[in-house]
């Protein structure tokens, strides 16, 4: 059993830092406020929450000790991530930063036309 | 909905009260039963049987995190390939979807899903702008939200 619940923490511990790892170098590759939206969004929610489940794992089976607070921490960060990226970039887009130059539709400008009319 | 669940809870605690026994054993066992009589009494009810929302919500919840395993393998193979080869671009959603918190709902669903981003909603709540990071398949991504996520919020809410 605590051979299974190491290796599940490894395994999670791994998983989560790889995760960050792509969400920083996708930040540094990728062209637009936009793109990079994607990559911090997703792969950073997921790699945070698996991390906080590699320690609520090793608390539980290593120390035997049940810490609710970073389930009410994953189940937060679950909540609030896609709330933030989903408001940095609607900032970035009221505030006039340009689509990357190879975007090919952009369908949102209509729209700001007709306000400005 | 909220007024089958108050009744179930107060048959369990008089089920606790008939049995004279204040335990969470007995407050389980209670509510089993109460669950039991709701169910055969379910045609007295305005609404639903509330289980199936019970089951409903559980199903969402797979929903959101099966997408988001999806989302970040997807951001994985854009990220580390290569070349860049990527048609990035903005689309509209008409959505079906009325109150709020289901909007809320799909645009967090959306933001976890492979490839999109909801960058703005309209003044009267009826489309959804969102971002794609790859967007040749505008309709096939169109038509998947809308089988998937929005069924599964209206099964929720309905």
């Amino acid at each position: 059993m605590t051979v299974i619940s190491e290796w599940l923490i490894v395994i999670f511990l791994l998983f989560g830092s790889f995760l960050s790892l792509v969400a920083a170098f996708g930040l540094i590759r990728l062209p637009d406020v936009y793109t990079r939206n994607h990559a911090a969004s997703k792969s950073a929610t997921l790699g945070v929450m698996s991390i906080l489940l590699a320690a609520f794992l090793y608390f539980y089976f290593i120390e035997g000790h049940f810490s609710s607070r970073i389930l009410l921490g994953i189940a937060f960060i679950f909540i609030t991530a896609p709330v933030a990226g989903h408001l940095i970039s609607r900032a970035a887009y009221n505030s006039g930063v340009k689509l990357w130059e190879k975007s090919v539709r952009d369908d949102l400008q209509y729209k700001k036309k007709e306000r400005e009319h | 909905m909220a007024f089958q669940i108050l009744l179930n809870f107060f048959l369990a605690f008089l089920w606790m009260f008939l049995q004279v026994s204040f335990t969470s054993t007995t407050f389980f066992v209670g509510y089993l039963i109460g669950l039991i009589v709701i169910y055969g009494m379910r045609r007295f009810f305005s609404t639903r049987f509330y289980m199936h929302r019970v089951y409903a919500v559980i199903y969402l919840t797979m929903l959101f995190f099966k997408e988001l395993i999806m989302a970040n393998i997807d951001v994985l193979k854009v990220v580390l390939q290569p070349k860049l080869a990527i048609k990035p671009g903005i689309f509209a959603l008409e959505t079906e979807l009325e109150s709020d918190w289901e909007i809320t709902l799909l645009a967090n669903l959306i933001t976890l899903t492979p490839g999109t981003l909801v960058v703005d909603v309209s003044d009267d709540n009826k489309t959804l702008y969102i971002h794609a990071i790859d967007i040749a398949d505008v309709q096939d991504s169109i038509e998947s939200i809308k089988n998937t996520f929005e069924k599964a919020i209206m099964e929720v809410s309905r």
